[in-house]
């Protein structure tokens, strides 16, 4: 089935009376996620944006509660919001992030109540990649260009109109008010099914990469790897699956918030003691837990490799240190059989 | 909607008493405001809590009061940095805030029946003392064999809780043995390193778990004395220290391998540990 942009961007305005609409547009050169209140803001050809839609669910800085302190006394205030959003032109790659996201902010003990206030009250309006980047490798991932997984409604581009699959129960109530579906035609039809047949060119192997780096702990293959590495970070912030959070006080005179920022396993900081004694002291030590935890230990704690082959690393790295050639450099290694 | 992990309830400082001679550790004794805070505060010893100075940040500190102390909780706390600093610095009665107790604790109820051996070294003493007076509760002594306790600090001055050790060389109930690593003046006790006052000790391996915590070298050069004594790693146990922001298994920074210290620590035993990465 499939509705005219027509129909869609008039819906969609409406939407935006009850809803904040988190969606593609131009941005610095090249296209980033915005709050919008109309269709026509909308991006509608871009490969992906520079930055993933995760910041919408677990924002770079954020307030998590305020406190104003009187003489001994002080009195805490939550600052925790919600309100309902809808995330529009989602790929599929970040779409899959945010099923990962979901599992490192609710563990078997802790729910993180500011990721799932967003989580919970958003709507995810996935859309298929038309066209795609040499540096997507997502159909490595257990991803396609146009896999539905983790959206609620999913779109397909076919020009005037979005071919729709309705996924979730989610999706279902938002679309209720679109009732303008309309059958496609035999040619369109055809466009849908060479988009959904479409692969990235782009390949890794990854089907024996956990297994082999429980194995590489102390593995030569670190010992030059992270060398060109200049610990910028962002690699990690480009990532629609890194989460890695510092938690810091902002002050003045009597008040003050407890806010969360993004932080980076790769920031020499980052694991420093309070008795100067640390852990990862040595970038080498940084680049490996960096992989560790993507292809390794978040398959042992969540079943699934944390990444999703959007590309972002590649195309932000300072020095072109690619993690393509990472995971193949894995591959390649020789393990010393004791 | 469940508790927000993230905030924390607010509590009382009403004693801040340098315990040490160099004026670096300080032990803050907290008070709870309701007994509905104290009752969501249950805990065990080995756990520990998010200690919020409001104005300088929040740091976690491993709890060094026993579930069988009432109404306070007490924390022992080296001044290293931002929110250490502005703890020792704080006027009793000031509010500040707790956020716990978090992670995993020694396993009490595996202790059961056996011989405990504790070992602390330094300012590193402060879960071994929850679990000592816990044990020593008259509510659970008899759970418990014989309680050896060895500890020591570089010189008399820097052993902390000193009028609870004096009680303690008296009390029939725990063998301590204190020990300083240089003789000085009026030091009557033992003089010399914790491994080597750990051989002299000797305690029996049989049916007695040993719960070593202290700077890295001292366990380093411990674990070998145990070993020799007959301990194996599945019942030897000590808490690691890491450094955390959320303490919920999330902001991602104390990890060794697969395992978050704050939330599947800090607590491991010697064979868990020898299945980890060497990175902490």
């Amino acid at each position: 089935m499939k509705i005219t942009k027509e129909k869609f961007g008039q819906s969609f305005d409406a939407l935006a009376a009850d809803y904040q609409i988190i969606a593609p547009v131009s941005d610095a050169g090249g296209v980033n996620y915005k709050a919008v209140k109309s269709f026509s803001e909308v991006k509608q050809d871009y490969l992906n944006s520079k930055l993933p839609p995760k910041s919408f669910l677990f924002p770079q800085h954020e307030k998590l509660l305020s406190y104003k302190k009187e003489g001994k006394d002080v009195t805490i205030k939550n600052e925790l919001k919600v309100g309902k959003s809808i995330l529009f032109g989602v790929r599929p790659c970040d779409a899959k992030a945010m099923l990962l996201l979901d599992k490192v902010f609710k563990n078997d003990e802790y729910t993180d109540p500011y990721y799932y206030e967003r989580r919970d009250n958003s709507v995810i309006i996935g859309l298929a990649c038309n066209k795609i980047s040499p540096t997507c490798f997502c159909s490595s991932m257990s991803i396609s260009p146009a896999s539905s997984e983790g959206s609620d409604i999913f779109l397909i581009d076919l020009g005037d109109s979005y071919q729709v699959e309705v996924i979730t129960e989610k999706g279902k109530a938002l679309m209720a008010g679109l009732e303008e579906l309309v059958e496609l035609s035999a040619e369109e039809q055809a466009l849908v099914d060479t988009i959904k047949s479409a692969q990235t060119a782009s390949k890794v192997d990854v089907s024996t990469i956990t297994a082999k780096l429980d194995k590489m702990f102390d593995s030569p293959f670190w010992d030059t790897l992270h060398e060109k590495c200049l610990s910028c970070n962002a690699c990690s912030f480009a990532c629609p699956t890194c989460h890695c959070f510092d938690i810091s006080e902002e002050v003045h005179k009597n008040e003050g918030s407890r806010v969360r920022t993004w932080d980076a396993c790769m920031a020499p900081l980052f694991t420093l003691h309070g008795s100067g004694h640390n852990p990862r002291d040595k970038k080498k030590a940084r680049w490996r837990q960096r992989m560790m935890h993507k292809f390794n230990y978040f398959v042992h704690n969540n079943g699934d490799i944390a990444c999703v082959g959007c590309g972002r690393c590649i195309k932000s790295c300072p020095v072109n240190l690619d993690i393509r050639q990472v995971i193949d450099g894995v591959n390649n290694v020789e393990l010393v059989v004791d | 909607m469940e508790q927000n992990p993230y905030l924390p309830i607010t509590m009382k400082l009403i004693k801040n008493l340098c315990e040490t001679e160099d004026k670096l550790i300080n032990t803050f004794t907290l008070e709870f405001l309701s007994k509905e805070d104290e009752e969501n505060f249950k805990y065990m010893p080995g756990q520990f809590a998010e200690l919020s100075a409001y104005g300088a940040g929040e740091a976690p500190f491993g709890i060094a009061t026993s579930p069988t102390e009432p109404g306070i909780i007490k924390f022992s706390v080296a001044k290293v940095g931002c929110v250490s600093n502005a703890l020792h610095l704080m006027e009793e009665g000031t509010m500040v805030g707790v956020r716990g107790p978090m992670g995993n604790y020694y396993p009490m109820e595996e202790f059961k029946g056996k011989n405990l051996v504790i070992i602390g070294g330094g300012f590193a003493f402060t879960t071994l003392r929850s679990m000592a007076v816990y044990m020593l509760d008259e509510k659970h002594r008899a759970d418990y064999g014989d309680i050896t306790v060895i500890y020591g600090a570089r010189n008399p001055g820097l052993l902390l809780y000193k009028e609870e050790l004096a009680e303690w060389e008296t009390n029939p109930n725990i063998n301590l043995v204190t020990t300083i690593d240089r003789p000085a003046e009026g030091w009557t006790k033992r003089v010399g390193f914790i491994p080597t006052i750990t051989e002299e000790v000797a305690p029996s391996s049989v049916n007695t778990y040993a719960v070593v915590c202290g700077p890295p070298a001292m366990i380093k050069y411990t674990l070998p004395v145990l070993e020799k004594l007959g301990f194996p790693p599945e019942r030897i146990y000590t808490s690691l220290e890491m450094r955390m922001k959320c303490g919920l298994g999330i902001c991602g920074r104390c990890n060794i391998g697969p395992k978050y210290v704050c939330k599947d620590g800090p607590v491991f035993s010697m064979a868990q540990l020898k299945e980890l990465p060497s990175e902490y």
